[in-house]
């Protein structure tokens, strides 16, 4: 058995940039911006990163590929760059680099960088792109429509209706626009209402232009250390990474007769490695605050019985019942979420932690919970039927 | 100029000879081509028909156009096909092939056949054999014949002398002809009202089958009641009353009496007359010529199909079969175009039963059929107006990486995936390592298809957001009764129409155009199955 990640690493200092339709910025920018907070945080000089780990998704529209940009755009001092890519879950990955590179005591410090520009593109939404051999089969497919899916197929296995599927969607929804709104660094920041969800224009069945989350640009940035090291250069309340996981798919739930179609099949795996790994039982009871990869509304509902906090068949009711709304049990999205926050790809796990990160250092301004001890983050990349999520969980030392 | 003299000796009979000659510039004078009078040793055995889903009603094309030529509102009665913005004469054809071949093909090579002619004036290739294409998406590839005929609006019956001359020479056991045609018309002009749709499939062999062939006759002559230059998008078209009084009524009723004297048959004895004219009672004015009763003359299915090109004789050669032809009748089919082919048939007693292998044939097709009036959804998947589709359809993947394409042939094209020799798990695609996450052999998989394995749907959404020809973009996972799952396109669905459990099956369809390099990828996409589809309607014409 591995001995695992807990309280092996510290996270030194954390920034992220404003998300949003930056139109003003370049990639590069945005990099410079959450690594200026995140450095100051830190309370390091760039001189003393060992080595950076850095994730964006789009090379083609964007930065290009490999590890220079980073390197060139902070002058980092001549130390290895990485550039990783993993979906929508680049982000946690960047992290992960990191923070095994410092648990190895390979490295004193580390740097995780995630930025992705979107709006280069010319319209909403993301860019397509395919390999040779999937250019000539695979579905014609958005985003929306894939997560889209999610939603048939739950209906279908818990005999739900389309309408209180739809009002537990709209009510994630609302839910998310009210904490984005307190939130001066998210792209959209004003609360709807629940008629206004219900009533948007279709982008995929089921899903209505406000059950679907914005096309930001925008980076975060995370440097890791030891808890030693944290301590010694005068951290106190120090936030220590507790389980960090990561599962992909193996082709399973989209080619073998065995998934309904209705839930990941990665992130139970992946959320039931954290929890051991963290050494978490009773997740509904012990998790204090939570960031979920909310891409859609309906990823989210489902996600919250992945992770175990909801019932299988039960997220509906806790949804509706206010169990992750801001004063509810276990506040989800409290900064906004993909939904409002934004999700620049490359950066969004980084700015999951960001504000876990926040939380439970009490500096989370008009968003504070009280006294929150565990934070978790889920991450995923990827659709439904094939995917990679991350799960990582942090806390007080 | 091309003569094959031989004698042929085949199991139960004898022939004396074929004499086969292309072309003849004396040909009015001294008619003579295929000499296979008495000859009785091939026949059509099976058929398969093809109509897309969607009709257009004639009236919204009346109505939009009225207002530069009222009288054209005369000519808004009935319904025509037309392809989805997926659909071309190649996988029509496909459809008809299928529907022809009937299900589950796969592992029974004795049964398959030797050669495949396809016909058609609106092949999306004109290099890359449109046949080959065929043959691979039915699992047909590797050691038979194929040709792609064309040029000329008797290219289907031309294809199917070609199969009879071919089979009853002894060169193949049996053949596959296939008929399919999507002639491009301009807005507003005769041949957008005239024109439908549709393929047809015809299997000849080595017997009598359900129609016996008992002679044929070809006349070649450079009469142009139409041309499309190389590299024209549209055809350009000479009077109507010339070509009726000059061309069909002078050329058509000699061919038809020396086929017949060939077949040593009666113009009287003629039951049904299977001959396409888009001119109004041209065809019963060569009937009439030839001597052959007018209530033999077939309904060309204008009302409720229109014209299917090169295709449309054997259209209307099926619907006749499809439960009107009776043991013992005389059936004659006619094509007119740069001359006239004519081919008698006389139906055996197998022939009371004749229903495509498939299941559906022209009739439920044509039953399955969806009206509409959106003629601007017409142009659109005709090309005939110039839409503003957005920046997402500005896609830079479209380039065709011609390596994978034949790599992966029979994935792509035949719907080929993989059974697990080990576990026996059916899966898509084929891979070296098994998806059932209980097994993991590696290179255990032998090729197993899945176009004919009943699905149904597991998962499914309408996309208003991605680009599409045709949206919203239904996708969704289907899975497969008998294992096997993906990700899939649906095409000819209705919005609201999919749910979780829907049936489905597997159509060839166009997946995407490089219009910047001309090529077309093709696919597979699920289809709901219908009630009307499944019940073989047999009561519409």
């Amino acid at each position: 058995m591995a001995r695992g990640i807990k309280d092996k690493v510290a996270i030194l200092g954390m920034g992220c940039s404003e998300f949003g339709e930056r139109w003003e910025s370049g990639a590069e920018e945005l990099m410079v911006e959450a690594f200026e907070e995140a450095i100051a945080d830190a309370g390091v000089d760039a001189s003393q990163i060992d080595a950076a780990w850095f994730s964006t998704h789009y090379e083609e529209i964007n930065v290009g590929k490999g590890g220079l940009p980073l390197s060139v755009t902070l002058r980092l001092p001549n130390i290895a760059v990485t550039r990783v890519e993993n979906f929508c879950a680049s982000g946690s990955e960047a992290f992960r680099g990191a923070v095994y590179a410092v648990a190895s005591g390979a490295c004193d410090i580390a740097l995780a960088l995630g930025v992705e520009k979107l709006k280069d593109t010319g319209y909403g939404g993301l860019p397509g792109s395919a390999s040779p051999l999937q250019a000539q089969w695979a579905a014609t497919g958005s985003a929306p429509g894939n997560f889209a899916q999610l939603a048939s197929a739950y209906r279908a296995k818990h005999g739900v209706s389309r309408d209180d599927l739809k009002r537990a969607m709209a009510h994630i929804s609302v839910k998310s626009h009210a904490n984005g709104a307190k939130n001066d660094k998210a792209h959209l920041r004003k609360p709807i209402t629940e008629e206004q969800a219900l009533n948007a224009p279709m982008i995929a069945e089921p899903l209505g232009l406000f059950d679907c989350c914005g096309v930001s640009d925008g980076a975060a940035a995370c440097i890791v250390t030891t808890p030693e090291i944290a301590r010694s250069l005068g951290k106190s309340n120090v936030v220590t990474v507790k389980a960090l996981q990561l599962s992909l798919s193996n082709g399973s739930e989209s080619g073998h007769n065995s998934w309904d179609g209705s839930y990941f099949h990665t992130t139970r795996i992946a959320a039931r490695k954290a929890y051991e790994e963290a050494g978490i039982r009773k997740p509904r009871e012990e998790v204090s605050m939570f960031e979920c990869h909310d891409c859609f509304s309906v990823t989210e509902l489902v996600t919250m019985e992945d992770l175990q906090l909801s019932p299988e068949g039960g997220a509906i009711k806790d949804v509706l019942d206010g169990f992750y709304d801001a004063d509810g049990q276990i506040p989800c999205q409290i900064d906004g979420g993909l939904k409002c926050f934004g999700h620049p790809i490359g950066a969004s796990g980084i700015r999951m932690l960001y504000e876990m990160y926040l939380q439970l250092q009490g500096r989370a301004g008009p968003r504070q919970l009280d006294n929150p001890t565990i934070g978790m983050t889920h991450n995923l990349g990827g659709a439904p039927m094939s995917n990679v999520a991350a799960v990582c969980i942090i806390g007080a030392l | 100029m091309l003569q094959i003299k031989a004698r042929y000796d085949l199991p139960g009979r004898s022939m004396e000879a074929v004499d086969c000659r292309s072309s003849d510039a004396s040909l009015m004078l001294a008619p003579h081509s295929y000499r296979l009078s008495g000859i009785s040793m091939a026949g059509i055995s099976a058929f398969g028909g093809y109509v897309p889903r969607l009709r257009l009603a004639r009236q919204a094309i009346a109505a939009a156009h009225a207002w530069s030529d009222p009288a054209i509102k005369g000519r808004g009665k009935g319904e025509r096909s037309f392809c989805n913005w997926d659909e071309d004469a190649v996988t029509m054809g496909v459809e008809a092939a299928r529907d022809c071949l009937g299900e589950g093909q796969e592992g029974q090579p004795a049964a398959l056949p030797e050669a495949i002619y396809f016909a058609s004036t609106s092949f999306p290739f004109a290099e890359r054999q449109n046949a080959g294409i065929l043959a691979t998406a039915l699992g047909l590839e590797g050691d038979r014949l194929s040709m792609d005929v064309t040029g000329s609006q008797r290219a289907g019956t031309t294809a199917l002398m070609q199969a009879l001359a071919a089979v009853s020479g002894g060169m193949v056991a049996d053949a596959l002809v296939v008929a399919a045609d999507k002639r491009r018309a301009k807005a507003s002009s005769a041949g957008e009202f005239a024109y439908g749709d549709g393929a047809a499939a015809v299997r000849v062999s080595a017997d009598d089958g359900l129609l016996a062939f008992r002679g044929g006759h070809t006349v070649t002559v450079d009469f142009i009641d139409h041309f499309r230059a190389e590299g024209q998008t549209f055809e350009y078209t000479w009077e109507e009353r010339w070509i009726r009084d000059e061309g069909l009524a002078k050329i058509v009723p000699p061919a038809i009496a020396r086929a017949l004297e060939k077949a040593g048959v009666e113009a009287s004895d003629v039951a049904h007359f299977c001959m396409p004219s888009t001119i109004g009672r041209a065809v019963a004015g060569i009937a009439k010529a030839a001597g052959i009763a007018d209530g033999a003359v077939r309904d060309n299915l204008h009302a409720v199909l229109g014209e299917c090109g090169c295709a449309h004789a054997l259209v209307m050669l099926l619907h006749a079969l499809e439960g009107e032809v009776k043991p013992g009748e005389i059936v004659v089919v006619a094509a007119f175009g740069q001359g006239c082919d004519v081919l008698v048939f006389e139906a055996t007693a197998a022939c009371s039963e004749a229903r495509a292998a498939g299941g559906l044939g022209i009739r439920g097709a044509l039953a399955a059929g969806r009206s509409t009036e959106n003629y601007q959804q017409y142009l659109a998947f005709n090309d005939l107006i110039v839409l503003d589709k957005g920046m997402r359809a500005e896609r830079d993947d479209y380039k065709t990486a011609l390596t994978v394409t034949y790599r992966k042939r029979d994935m792509l094209l035949g719907l080929v995936g993989g059974r697990c020799t080990r576990c026996g798990t059916l899966q898509f695609p084929r891979t070296d390592v098994c998806v059932n996450p209980q097994c993991r052999a590696h290179h255990s998989q032998e090729p197993y298809a899945f176009r004919d394995e009943p699905a149904q749907v597991l998962t499914w959404s309408a996309d208003y957001l991605t680009y599409i020809p045709n949206p919203p973009s239904h996708y969704g996972m289907i899975a497969f009764d008998n294992g096997g799952r993906f990700m899939t396109d649906f095409t000819d669905v209705d919005v609201g129409e999919l749910e979780v459990g829907t049936r489905v099956r597997m159509m060839f369809r166009i997946k995407s155009v490089d219009s910047l390099r001309g090529f077309v990828r093709y696919f597979w996409k699920a289809v709901p199955v219908r009630a009307a589809a499944a019940a073989n309607a047999v009561a519409t014409g």
